[in-house]
């Protein structure tokens, strides 16, 4: 138990939060652009190597179209069930073949964006099937190639959709990211355990709760205010639930 | 300018198979507009997906200026699919793009640099009459003034073709007549050959030189309208004039004159009333202007049956007039 009113206290629940808080936003921040860098394609191929897509054929193969589809399906599917404190165990050598070591903040990166990024291409892959198939006969029409298809209609057509998809991720990631404590990875989550759990201190729970609560809020107005600026039709009407903590 | 040889399409394999098109050739000349008409399901959206190859036919041949399209490696297809325009009824414009960022996606897509595209999207949004929408989303436009958008894009890459699918059906009949207009003014100024599916046969009446009927993915009959007028038994004369059901009365023949170019001012009803002293019902009328010329139908009810009434029938075709006995009942 730690006493409240000991001196120093106020001072060290600074220090701790703050830490904590920049360990979460360095991790959740990487793993956000790995999870964009890698998801993103990941959804369009999804969508677009479908029976009917731009790319069920690619090379002329239909087959190949198909395997490259079931494939990427299968790991996608894998990579939304597997239970994070598990896929973050079974990581392990992955992680350190990347990073050199699977413990700390940098480690914690790889499966946290392990398992954003198969979250993030469904999301992705919902929001271009979202886009109306006439507006890519029009494109055709145009004379569009593939790419022209995938980077002037379905990507920009999809963006207010994905950006909204993307605030869910990010929320998710955070959520994921209060269990690396287990991999001395710190952030928030690790201060509500340790100070919180173990150390029966009620106002370092509290306030960690209110820091991610802030920042999830932040991160929502944020996505909110371009969805709707990249949305020219209305307002977006898919309401992504603050604490949207399952996969 | 526009040919479809022996064209047949189907969807679905085995049982569910289904034969959109079923043989289909219709020939298009330059400079002229043609309407595909038939009802839902007849097969006229995939006849004109046919033409740009959106849909691939399973046989045939689509020729455009000569050029076999359907022989084309993907590549010059897309190249060939630059000099087809076409308008959709749900419009199809991109959401996320201005009016002039619409009309130049087919410029951007054939890498035009942006200062050619800006000068030709400012000078084909003038022809449309939508210059001052320019950075307007679509959002904030009419159905008219959208399917105008459409017109644009699709002519900005100064198309030879336009396919229209259904491009007024969306729209009011005010709306409709207008941008009717804006395509047979397209036509006519620049030369366009224009393809236009629709179930309306307002918009063939209104704008086209020839039309197709098209039935269970069949063409039952095409020909140039003023020719399809004065045929005997024409279907698509029939669906251009509609007179209704067909009831005669016991001791009654019902027939239908048809009117066109010189016949059609002649007071042929009062003549034959005059010299055969006969009391003539009027069941319906319709008269219409196409291609400029005076054309319609009339229906007549005559007093005695078919045997008797030969005569004047005979009398009447004598006049150069287009009669057809539609209906008969023994006395």
């Amino acid at each position: 138990m730690i006493d409240p009113s000991a001196p120093g206290f106020w001072e060290g629940l600074f220090q701790v939060l703050l830490l904590g808080t920049g360990q979460t936003l360095y991790m959740v921040g990487v793993a956000l652009v790995v999870t964009i860098i890698i998801g993103l394609p990941l959804g369009v191929v999804l969508v677009a190597t479908e029976t009917g897509g731009v790319l069920e054929a690619p090379f002329g193969s239909r087959a190949l179209g198909l395997i490259i589809n079931r494939v990427l399906d299968f790991i996608v599917n894998l990579g939304r069930s597997v239970p994070f404190i598990i896929l973050m165990v079974a990581l392990i050598p992955f992680t350190r073949l990347i990073v050199g070591t699977f413990i700390g903040s940098t480690a914690a990166i790889v499966p946290l964006s392990a398992v954003a990024i198969p979250f993030f291409a469904r999301m992705v892959e919902i929001s271009i099937k979202e886009v109306d198939t006439g507006l890519v006969e029009a494109a055709q029409s145009l004379g569009a190639s593939r790419w022209h298809v995938i980077s002037k209609v379905l990507v920009p057509e999809a963006l207010s959709s994905m950006i909204l998809g993307l605030s869910t991720t990010v929320t998710s990631i955070i959520n994921f990211s209060a269990m690396v404590g287990t991999v001395a990875g710190g952030g928030l989550g690790d201060v509500a355990i340790r100070y919180g759990y173990q150390r029966y201190s009620p106002i370092h729970m509290i306030a960690v709760i209110i820091v991610i609560f802030a920042i999830v809020m932040i991160l929502q107005a944020i996505a909110t205010h371009f969805a709707r600026k990249f949305a020219r039709k209305s307002a977006p009407s898919r309401s992504t639930g603050l604490f949207f903590f399952s996969s | 300018m526009i040919s479809l040889s022996r064209v047949t399409k189907s969807f679905g394999t085995g049982d569910t198979r289904t034969l959109a098109l079923d043989d289909v050739s219709i020939d298009v000349p330059r400079g002229t507009i043609f309407g595909v008409v038939g009802q839902s399901g007849a097969g006229k959206s995939t006849l004109i997906r046919t033409v740009n190859l959106l849909e691939r036919p399973d046989s045939g041949t689509v020729t455009i200026d000569g050029r076999d399209v359907t022989a084309l490696p993907e590549a010059e297809l897309r190249d060939a699919r630059r000099g087809i325009g076409m308008i959709f009824q749900h419009f199809n414009l991109l959401s996320s793009r201005t009016v002039e960022g619409n009309v130049s996606l087919g410029l951007e897509i054939a890498g035009q640099n942006k200062k050619t595209r800006e000068a030709r999207t400012a000078e084909i949004l003038e022809l449309v009459g939508l210059g001052e929408k320019a950075k307007s989303y679509p959002s904030q436009l009419s159905g008219g003034q959208k399917q105008r958008v459409g017109i644009a894009r699709a002519l900005a890459s100064n198309p030879s073709v336009l396919l229209s699918d259904e491009a007024t059906s969306a729209l009011d009949p005010e709306t409709t007549r207008s941008i009717l207009d804006l395509v047979k003014t397209i036509n006519r100024e620049l030369g366009l050959t224009v393809l236009l599916i629709t179930h309306e046969m307002d918009v063939v009446k209104a704008i086209c030189d020839s039309a197709a009927l098209l039935e269970s993915g069949r063409v039952v009959e095409q020909g140039r309208l003023a020719d399809v007028i004065s045929t005997p038994g024409s279907r698509l004369a029939r669906e251009l004039f509609p007179l209704g059901p067909v009831v005669a009365r016991p001791g009654t023949t019902v027939i239908d004159i048809t009117f066109s170019g010189g016949t059609a001012d002649r007071p042929v009803i009062a003549q034959l009333a005059r010299t055969h002293g006969l009391d003539i019902s009027i069941l319906g009328a319709v008269i219409e202007t196409i291609g400029g010329n005076q054309a319609g139908r009339t229906r007549l009810e005559l007093p005695g049956d078919p045997a008797t009434t030969i005569g004047i029938v005979e009398d009447l075709r004598s006049q150069d007039l287009l009669v057809e006995i539609v209906a008969g009942g023994a006395a």
